[in-house]
């Protein structure tokens, strides 16, 4: 079988990073061989997994209880370029002199959008390369750039073929849109249940769409299970939860009833929220035109522990 | 890759990096006194994507010219909502005046960034009307000005030196502006933009360039070894079609370049100057918080004079003093209870989850004080929805000025 691609992105803050590598873990889960790449020089994902900065090398960061596994590669542009011309041209001595002339630093660097195309150049190696007849990967889940970037990123090589109309660069751009366009590649987007995460969703999911690029599911982050109910809710709404009521019951449970205007209040501000959430749930399941599912938020962090719930929760949504 | 960058000697002496403002309480930065004091002309707010940069300029820059500044605010990639908030419905590179303002004899203007537009702007600016057309008509120039990455960074740099130019120009005569406030671009690195002058002066100083200039320029004697393996290499991987347009962009280009430089520098220089004030933005969880101790330490090392750290959406403190384990044991034994008594219950789980909330982001803030004792910072809590108008922006304004000493809220 094809190694199946899936591109996680989402507005900055939205938990991305966390979100890629869960669903890394969730495949591994499932037996899959998976390889989570990020590409912003970040280390987040060494940060999550708690090991040493990846270097530009695939590293086993996990195994899966399913006996899958998890490997880890922070994808940097000059090696990959180094890599690629070594892999394709056989460039050793030329190679060299590439560098000497500043072109290596030039192409990685200066030149908008080549690092664009290196990057997703290794991907696209990563997820076609083969081992005795089968794909080294069962899995490749990226942890893309944010949204405001993603759909000029996945595009990139889109540009590159306008520009190069024949010649290798051109076939090998050819070759990365086809695989970006193909069933087996999914653009999973990660949001908050906010207005401005879920405008930018939205948004993103249109252009996407328009540069024919395979939207997978809206995966809403961070959800809070809702801490008012209907009946508390309602009576917040129509004041039937009085500051004396409130002050009642605290006394019977030994609390200072002195605090009952400020649980009020605090509870008004709360509903305004949970509303708020509820109508950007609207949002997205009349704008969004792609299938969502919901992580919850896990209020003790994100440590290795955090990240196997989130893949237990991943495997509940259907996604994978 | 910012590591990469290097630091070119361009500080002009010794200038304390932190800006100390006149009556700031230890600690806390003061918004108002920043925006009050006519020597700050540019206030450049930056910090990782999502943290609400955009919002913080837009609100800083309202604050500013309520207060009687002639205020240019500077986007780059507003949300929609925002942008329509200060009237922008149109992304059209040119500052409009945000209607609703000028009661103190202030003024704010607001544009979003357009780079393919800037980007043509200089062209046409600074070419002969022959070359220009040539550049514009070039596919390789299509691609850069338009949909690569990191041509925005350049872009901010080249628009925030224009405006500054605009108000320095006329201001013997009434300047339009006299404070700008940037937002950054939301790039992989938020700091990418002052590598822009940088990178720019590799890359003309660069063989690579001088030998994409060959062809156009006659022929190479200086270079001589290695230069055959080079442009053969490069015929292998781009193929020659590319190579041509590449170089017949460069070649077009040639005379462009030296201005563009020297404006990068220039507005590199403008950064530093004591006259800007950096403020970075974050939000109270770690992945930000390591971003703006990032930041903060980046701008320390080129010089750049940093006003202080506005940690947004704080969790707003609340009024009640119950504990957070008082809180969840009352719920618990409320819980069973009748109608009010589970209801009071609810109410102080929402109550412990707050109290547990704020001691985390207290704990962040906490650290970041500890590494960084002498950056001033300010908290503005959460509002329950976005900003959709101006008296949204408002009201940021105000929670962002409210550590401030001469602020009317505290007063």
């Amino acid at each position: 079988m094809a190694t199946q691609l899936h591109i996680v992105t989402g507005k900055g803050g939205t938990g991305k990073t966390t979100v890629a590598a869960a669903m890394a873990m969730a495949l591994a889960g499932k037996g899959k061989r998976v390889l989570l790449c990020e590409v912003e020089g970040r280390q987040g994902i060494a940060q999550l997994f708690d090991v040493a900065p990846l270097p530009y090398e695939e590293r086993q960061v996990a195994v899966g209880l399913g006996g899958g596994e998890v490997f880890a590669l922070a994808i940097d542009a000059e090696a990959a370029l180094l890599e690629y011309l070594q892999m394709y041209y056989r460039l050793g001595r030329a190679g060299k002199a590439l560098d000497r002339f500043g072109i290596i630093d030039f192409a990685t660097t200066i030149a908008p959008g080549v690092r664009d195309v290196l990057l997703t150049g290794k991907m696209y190696e990563a997820a076609k390369r083969q081992v005795n007849g089968t794909y080294a990967y069962d899995a490749v889940v990226l942890d893309a750039p944010p949204t405001g970037r993603i759909t000029r990123f996945l595009n990139v090589n889109a540009e590159v073929a306008g520009l190069a109309k024949v010649g290798p660069i051109r076939r090998q751009a050819d070759a990365i849109m086809q695989m970006l366009r193909a069933q087996t590649t999914r653009v999973h987007l990660v949001t908050v249940l906010e207005e401005m995460p879920v405008q930018e969703t939205v948004d993103t999911i249109s252009e996407l769409v328009a540069a024919h690029l395979p939207v997978g599911h809206v995966i809403v982050n961070l959800v809070k299970p809702p801490l008012l109910d209907e009946s508390t809710g309602a009576a917040l709404r129509n004041g039937s939860l009085t500051e004396s009521a409130v002050a009642a019951s605290l006394k019977r449970v030994s609390l200072d009833a002195t605090d009952a205007a400020a649980l009020l209040v605090g509870g008004e501000a709360h509903l305004v929220r949970q509303l708020l959430q509820e109508a950007q749930r609207g949002v997205l399941l009349t704008e969004a035109n792609a299938p969502t599912a919901e992580l919850p938020y896990l209020s003790d962090g994100i440590d290795l522990g955090g990240l196997f719930d989130l893949a237990e929760e991943f495997k509940a949504t259907g996604i994978l | 890759m910012t590591g990469k960058a290097k630091t070119t000697p361009r500080s002009r002496g010794s200038r304390p990096a932190i800006r100390v403002g006149g009556g700031q309480r230890t600690g806390t930065l003061d918004i108002d006194a920043l925006i009050a004091d006519p020597h700050t002309q540019i206030i450049v707010c930056c910090g990782s994507g999502g943290v609400g940069k955009t919002t913080t300029s837009a609100a800083l820059g309202l604050r500013a010219a309520e207060q009687g500044r002639n205020v240019c605010v500077l986007t780059i990639d507003p949300a929609r909502r925002l942008a329509q908030s200060m009237g922008l419905t149109e992304l059209d590179n040119v500052p409009r005046p945000v209607k609703g303002i000028g009661a103190n004899g202030g003024s704010l203007d607001a544009m979003m960034l357009d780079m393919k537009r800037t980007f043509d702007e200089v062209v046409e600016a600074h070419a002969t009307p022959e070359k220009a057309e040539q550049i514009l008509k070039n596919p390789f120039y299509a691609a850069l000005s338009s949909s690569f990455a990191g041509t925005q960074e350049y872009m901010a740099m080249e628009k925030l030196g224009q405006l500054h130019a605009e108000s320095v120009a006329h201001a013997d005569k009434g300047s339009r502006w006299d404070l700008i406030v940037v937002d950054t671009p939301p790039s992989r690195s938020a700091l990418d933009f002052l590598d822009a002058p940088d990178r720019l002066s590799s890359l003309l100083d660069g063989r690579f360039i001088k030998l994409l200039l060959l062809p156009a320029k006659g022929p190479a004697r200086i270079f001589t070894a290695g230069f055959g393996i080079v442009t053969g290499a490069l015929n292998k991987i781009l193929g020659t079609q590319v190579l041509t347009d590449v170089q017949t962009f460069v070649a077009a280009f040639d005379t462009l370049f030296g201005g563009f430089r020297q404006r990068a520098e220039d507005t590199f220089g403008l950064l530093q100057a004591p006259e800007t004030a950096f403020i970075v933005v974050a939000a109270p969880e770690p992945a930000a918080m390591r971003e703006a101790a990032y930041f903060v330490e980046r701008l320390a090392g080129e010089d750049m004079p940093l006003a202080g750290l506005v940690v947004n959406r704080t969790s707003a403190p609340g009024a009640g003093m119950i504990s957070q384990a008082a809180a969840e044991a009352g719920a618990e034994a409320l819980a069973g209870g009748g109608e009010s008594d589970h209801q009071v219950a609810r109410l102080l789980g929402i109550h412990a989850e707050r109290m547990q909330i704020q001691r985390r982001e207290g704990r962040l803030k906490r650290q970041f004080a500890a590494a960084h004792p002498s950056v001033p910072t300010v908290s503005v809590p959460a509002l329950a929805g976005d900003v959709h108008d101006l008296d949204g922006l408002r009201e940021i304004g105000s929670l962002l000025a409210a550590g401030s000493s001469r602020s009317p809220e505290n007063a």
